[in-house]
C-alpha cells in the first residue's frame, strides 16, 4: 500500500467541515509557514522537487522563484481549478471531499509569494463545488486563517472563488488570467510570462489545485522528506483519475513507484479491465498525451516494466512512450474503436479552440472532418497521410499548447493503430457493424 | 423588465468588491451567470445590454464574452437542459446510447427543445466526470452513471417540479 | 529664457537615453545588422528588406497588441543570443519576439520555416471563399500575395467551406465575414483609433466572427480605417463597391485641409473621377496616417484635393501592371514577375472584371468562385 499524503484523511466522516479538518491536524502547515520567512517556504518547496500537477510538470519551487517582486506592485497567486482535460477529474475530487486542504495550501503559498488577494479560478460546470469552497473559505475566515493580520504576523490575505463559464482553453494560464479579467479566454502571446506580467499586468503565479494542496504535506513533513517519496525527479505522490473500461474508475493517490501493470490490475487501484475483457490501449495522462497500445503500455520498448511516474510514462519519447500529463488515465478495452475515440477527442479540441491563431482554428476542424469521414466508412487511404500531415503542421506552430494537445492524440493513434484506420477505409461496411477489436496490440499482455 | 432584485444587486456589488479598484470588468462572467439564472435561462440582447450598463461596459464587450463561453446560452432554452457529455471517456462507457435514448424518449434532436418548452437536449464536451460516466449536467448538478432507467427517473423528476 | 533653460536640460536627458538604448546585433538569413534594444525580429528583418522580411497578416505597427495570431511570420531562431546560444525549441512569431544580442534567425533559409508557412497559408485559405473575381480587395489583397509567394497550388480540403450570415455595418463599410482571417486588426483600430467599439469578435474557434451581434452601423468619424487595415476583402469601402478593379485605377497622393485628420491620402482615380480614397500606405501595406471618414467617403471630387503626385506602388503589384501612368511600367510580363507561374486566380479576375455581378450571392456557391459562376445566363 502506497503512502497517502493528500487523500489520507479524505474519507474521514465530516472532513469537509472545519472542525473535523482542524481536529485531524489541519492548518498546521499554515502555522509553520507563517513562522518562516516567505523565501524559506519557497526554498522548502524547491527542496521537495514538487512538479506542477496540471500537466506540464514544471518544478513548482522554481516557478515561484521566478516571480518578479517590483516595489509597490501587488503580486497574485491564482489557483487553476479549471480542470477540463478529458479523463481528468482529480482536482474536483480534492475540492469536493477535502476542500480545506486546498485552502490551507493556498494560504501557505500566498504567504510565500506575498499574495494578498488570491483567486481560485474554477470551471463553471463545477457549480456546486463553488459552494463547498466558499463555505470552507468562510470557515477559515471565521477562525482567523484568512483576513487581516493572520496569526498576528501582519499578513493580510483573502481568497476568492471565480467561476468560469465553459471553456477548456481557460486551463491555459494566460487564457485563465484573461478570463479572470472578465474577457474572452484568448491565450496571451508570451513573453511576457505571468511571473512578470500576469493578472492585471502584475506578477502572478498560476498553480494547479493538486500542486497547491501538495504544499501542505511538504511543509508538514519537510521538503527533503517529501523528496524521498517516489523515484528520481518524480517526487512525492500523484493523484491519478482513472476512467474508461476498468472495474474501479475513480481517483487514486500513488507514490510514484509502482508499475502501470500494478496500477491497472491490482484491486487497490483500477481493479482490472471491466467485464472480463482484455486491455487494448490506454491514454495515461489526459486526452492530449499519446495513446499507447497494451504492449507498449505495460513494457517499454526495451522490454522493461513501465513505471507510473514522469520518466517512466515518457520513456521512449513519443515514438514508443507517452506522458504523465494531468494524470487522467483513460483505459480502452478490446471492444473499443480507436478511430471513434480519436474522433471524439478531435471534436473536443475543435470545440475548445479559441480561434485566435490559424493553425489551430482551421486545423482542428479539418482533422475532425477527416476522422468523421473515416469513422463513417467514407475515408480513403490518402486521408490517413493527410491527417498525419495536418497534425504535423499544427504542432508547435500555435500560440498556446492547445494546438499540440490537438495534434498529439491524432499522431499517436495513427502511429500505433494505423492498421485499424486502414481497416476502416478498406472495410467501410463492416466497420459500421463492428469494431476492429484487439488485433495484435495485446500480444505482450500479461494479466496479474 | 430586465432588472436584478435589490438582493441580487447587493450580490453584484459584493462580487465587484473581490477585485482591486477599477477592475470591475472581472465581475462580468459571474454577473452573466446570475443574469442567465434570473432572466429565463438565456442571455437575450436585452439582458446583455442590461449587464453592460450595470457594469459600465460597452455592449460589444459583453457580447464578445457571452458568445465565447459554452455555458452561456444566447438562444432561448427549455426549462430543463440536459447537457450530455459525449467526449472519449464517456463514449467508452456508452454515452452514444444514452444520447440516442434521450432523443427517442423526448422526441427531439440534439440542440432542440420539446414543444412544451420543458426539455432541451444538448451534447457537451468533457465535464470532468469521466470516472462516473456516462453523465450529464442538469442545472447546477451532475447526474452520473446514467442508464436508461436513470434517465427515465430524471425526466419524471423534472416533470414533477413543474407540476 | 525659459526656452534656453529647457534646451540645456534636454540634451542631457537625451544623452542618458542614448546610453540606455543598447544596440543589439542580429543576423537574419546570414545578413547581420544592428538594431536598438526593443526591436522585434520582424522589424529588424524589415530594415534589411526584401525577401528577408517575413510576411505578416495580423501584425500592424501602429496597432498596439496586434500580431502573433496569423502565424505567417514564424521564423527559426537558431541561436538565442550571445549569452544563451541555445536555439529556441519552436518556431517563433517574429512580430512579437524581441531581438537579443547575437541572435541568429533563419527565415527563408530555413526549410522548417518555409514548410510551416506553406501550412499556415493552407490553413488560412481552408475556408476562404476564393471569390477574388468579385472581391474588391483583389489586386491589393495580402492573402492573395501570400498565397502566390508562400502557398502551394490547390487545396487538399474537400469539405463545404464555412460561411457566415451577412451583417450590415451601415452606409460606408461592407463586412464580408466569409473572407475574414481573424487578424483582429479592425478590433484594435476601433479600440485605439475610435475610442468606442461596437464591433468585435464573437463566438469562438472556427465559428469566431467579426460582428456587432445586434445589427448596428459603425459610424465613428475614424472607423473607416478598418478598411485600410483589413488584409483581405472582409471589410471594404461601400462607396467603391464594384465600381472598378483597383488595377484599372490610378493612385495619386493628395491632401486637403482637414480639421479632424491630417488630410494626407491616396486618391484612386479613373480619368478625373475619384473612385476611392484611402490612407497612404508604406511598402509593408501599412498606412502612414489614419484618415477621417469625411476625407475617405465624402470628398470624391478632384477639386476637393490638392494633388501631390503619383503614389508609390510596388512595381510587383498587380496595380502597377494596370493602366498606371506616372511611373515606369515594368517591361516583364506578369508571369515573368511571378517566376513563370500562371496567375491562376488573377486570370479569372481579368476575364470577369467587366461583368461583376453584385446580385450573385457568393455564400451560396459551392467551392471557389470561377468565371463560370458569373456566366450563368449563358450556360442556361
Amino acid at each position: 500500500m502506497g503512502r497517502k499524503l493528500l487523500l489520507e484523511k479524505a474519507h474521514i466522516p465530516g472532513i469537509r467541515s472545519y472542525e473535523v479538518y482542524r481536529r485531524e491536524g489541519g492548518y498546521a502547515s499554515v502555522e509553520k509557514a507563517l513562522r518562516m520567512a516567505p523565501a524559506d517556504v519557497v526554498e522548502e518547496v524547491k527542496k521537495s522537487g514538487l512538479r506542477g500537477r496540471g500537466g506540464a510538470g514544471f518544478p513548482t519551487g522554481m516557478k515561484w522563484s521566478f516571480l518578479a517582486k517590483p516595489e509597490g506592485v501587488p503580486r497574485y497567486l491564482v489557483c487553476n481549478a479549471d480542470e477540463s482535460e478529458p479523463g481528468t477529474f482529480k482536482d474536483r475530487y480534492l475540492m469536493e471531499f477535502i476542500p480545506h486542504l486546498l485552502i490551507e495550501g493556498l494560504i501557505a503559498a500566498s504567504w510565500a509569494l506575498g499574495s494578498n488577494r488570491t483567486y481560485i479560478y474554477i470551471r463553471g460546470e463545477y457549480a456546486w463545488i463553488v459552494d463547498i469552497l466558499e463555505q470552507a473559505i468562510a470557515e477559515a475566515n471565521a477562525n482567523g486563517w484568512l483576513g487581516k493580520n493572520i496569526l498576528g504576523t501582519g499578513f493580510d490575505c483573502q481568497i476568492y472563488v471565480q467561476r468560469g463559464a465553459g471553456a477548456y482553453i481557460c486551463g491555459e494560464e494566460t487564457a485563465l488570467i484573461e478570463s479572470l479579467e472578465g474577457k474572452r479566454g484568448n491565450p496571451r502571446i508570451k513573453p511576457p510570462f505571468p511571473a512578470v506580467k500576469g493578472l492585471w499586468d502584475c506578477p502572478t503565479v498560476v498553480n494547479n489545485v493538486e500542486t497547491l494542496a501538495a504544499v501542505v504535506p511538504i511543509l508538514n513533513i519537510g521538503g527533503e522528506e517529501y523528496a524521498k517519496i517516489g523515484v528520481g525527479r518524480s517526487t512525492g505522490t500523484k493523484l491519478i483519475s482513472a476512467c474508461g473500461n476498468i472495474n474501479k474508475p475513480g481517483v487514486f493517490e500513488i507514490d510514484m513507484n509502482i508499475s502501470v501493470e500494478e496500477f491497472i490490475f491490482s484491486d487497490e487501484y483500477c481493479g482490472g479491465i471491466a467485464n472480463g475483457k482484455r486491455l487494448k490501449a490506454c491514454i495515461p495522462g489526459g486526452s492530449s498525451v499519446p495513446i499507447l497500445p497494451a504492449n507498449l503500455l505495460l513494457k517499454t520498448a526495451k522490454g522493461e516494466t513501465r513505471m507510473m511516474h514522469y520518466e517512466g510514462l515518457s520513456d521512449g519519447g513519443f515514438a514508443t512512450g507517452s506522458m504523465m500529463g494531468s494524470g487522467g488515465f483513460i483505459v480502452l478495452d478490446e471492444d473499443q474503436c480507436v478511430v471513434r475515440h480519436t474522433l471524439t477527442l478531435a471534436r473536443f479540441y475543435r470545440h475548445e479552440s479559441c480561434g485566435q491563431c490559424s493553425p489551430c482554428r482551421e486545423g482542428t476542424g479539418w482533422m475532425e472532418k477527416i476522422l468523421n469521414k473515416i469513422e463513417y466508412g467514407k475515408g480513403q487511404l490518402s486521408d490517413i497521410d493527410l491527417l498525419w500531415d495536418i497534425q504535423r503542421r499544427i504542432e508547435g506552430n500555435t500560440i498556446c499548447p492547445l494546438g499540440d494537445a490537438a495534434a498529439w492524440p491524432v499522431a499517436a493513434a495513427i502511429r500505433h493503430f494505423r492498421d485499424e484506420f486502414e481497416w476502416h477505409v478498406k472495410h467501410p461496411e463492416e466497420s459500421q457493424r463492428r469494431n476492429y477489436g484487439l488485433a495484435h496490440y495485446a500480444d505482450a499482455l500479461t494479466t496479474v | 423588465m430586465t432588472q436584478f432584485s435589490d438582493t441580487r444587486l447587493a450580490e453584484v456589488r459584493q462580487i465587484i468588491d473581490r477585485y482591486p479598484e477599477g477592475k470591475q470588468k472581472s465581475a462580468l462572467i459571474p454577473v452573466l451567470h446570475m443574469a442567465q439564472e434570473d432572466f429565463g435561462g438565456w442571455l437575450s440582447p436585452d439582458t446583455m445590454d442590461y449587464v453592460g450598463s450595470l457594469m459600465q461596459l460597452e455592449p460589444i464587450e459583453v457580447y464578445e464574452v457571452a458568445t465565447f463561453y459554452s455555458m452561456f446560452n444566447t438562444e432561448p432554452v427549455g426549462r430543463h437542459v440536459f447537457e450530455v457529455c459525449q467526449t472519449g471517456p464517456c463514449m467508452l462507457r456508452g454515452s452514444d446510447d444514452i444520447i440516442s435514448y434521450i432523443k427517442a424518449k423526448l422526441g427531439i434532436g440534439v440542440g432542440e427543445t420539446t414543444a412544451d418548452g420543458l426539455f432541451t437536449l444538448k451534447t457537451v464536451e468533457c465535464l470532468g466526470a469521466c470516472g462516473y460516466a456516462p453523465m450529464m449536467q442538469l442545472g447546477k448538478h451532475y447526474r452520473e452513471h446514467l442508464t436508461p432507467e436513470k434517465v427515465d427517473a430524471i425526466i419524471e423528476e423534472c416533470r414533477q417540479t413543474v407540476a | 529664457m525659459i526656452r534656453g533653460s529647457s534646451y540645456r536640460s534636454i540634451p542631457a536627458k537625451y544623452k542618458d537615453m542614448a546610453d540606455e538604448i543598447k544596440m543589439l546585433k542580429v543576423t537574419i538569413d546570414n545578413i547581420t545588422i544592428e538594431v536598438p534594444q526593443g526591436t522585434t525580429i520582424l522589424q529588424a528583418a524589415r530594415q534589411i528588406g526584401g525577401e528577408v522580411a517575413p510576411p505578416a497578416m495580423c501584425f500592424y505597427t501602429k496597432l498596439k497588441g496586434s500580431g502573433g495570431k496569423c502565424r505567417t511570420c514564424l521564423v527559426e531562431v537558431s541561436k538565442g543570443s550571445e549569452a544563451d546560444p541555445r536555439p529556441m525549441p519552436k518556431l517563433v512569431a517574429s512580430c512579437r519576439t524581441g531581438v537579443m544580442d547575437g541572435m541568429e534567425v533563419k527565415n527563408i533559409t530555413s526549410g522548417k520555416v518555409t514548410d510551416a508557412r506553406s501550412g499556415v497559408v493552407e490553413f488560412l485559405l481552408l475556408n476562404h471563399p476564393l471569390d477574388c473575381p468579385v472581391c474588391d480587395q483583389a489586386g491589393e489583397c495580402h492573402l492573395q500575395d501570400l498565397s502566390y509567394s508562400h502557398g502551394k497550388e490547390g487545396t487538399r480540403y474537400e469539405f463545404t467551406r464555412r460561411t457566415f450570415e451577412k451583417h450590415d455595418l451601415g452606409p460606408y463599410i461592407q463586412l464580408h465575414m466569409t473572407r475574414c482571417i481573424l487578424c483582429y486588426r479592425c478590433v484594435f483600430v476601433a479600440d485605439q483609433v475610435t475610442g468606442k467599439r461596437v464591433h468585435g469578435v464573437l463566438s469562438r474557434g472556427d465559428h469566431a466572427e467579426i460582428a456587432t451581434h445586434i445589427e448596428q452601423s459603425l459610424d465613428n468619424e475614424f472607423i473607416g480605417n478598418v478598411i485600410d487595415v483589413c488584409p483581405v476583402g472582409a471589410l471594404t469601402d461601400k462607396t467603391f463597391r464594384f465600381k472598378n478593379r483597383v488595377w484599372f485605377t490610378k493612385p495619386v497622393d493628395a491632401h486637403r485641409d482637414c480639421t479632424s485628420c491630417k488630410g494626407k491620402v491616396t486618391l484612386w482615380q479613373r480619368g478625373d473621377e475619384v473612385l476611392r480614397v484611402t490612407g497612404r500606405k508604406d511598402q509593408w501595406g501599412e498606412v502612414e496616417d489614419w484618415i477621417c471618414n469625411t476625407c475617405r467617403f465624402e470628398k470624391k471630387h478632384v477639386s476637393d484635393w490638392v494633388i501631390d503626385g503619383p503614389a508609390k506602388i510596388d512595381r510587383h503589384s498587380v496595380i502597377s501592371q494596370g493602366h498606371y501612368t506616372g511611373l515606369d511600367k515594368p517591361k516583364e510580363t506578369f508571369s515573368a514577375v511571378h517566376g513563370g507561374r500562371a496567375p491562376k486566380l488573377l486570370m479569372d479576375i481579368h476575364s470577369v472584371s467587366e461583368v461583376n455581378r453584385p446580385g450573385i450571392a457568393l455564400s451560396e456557391i459551392q467551392g471557389p468562385a470561377t468565371s463560370d459562376t458569373f456566366n450563368i445566363d449563358q450556360q442556361a
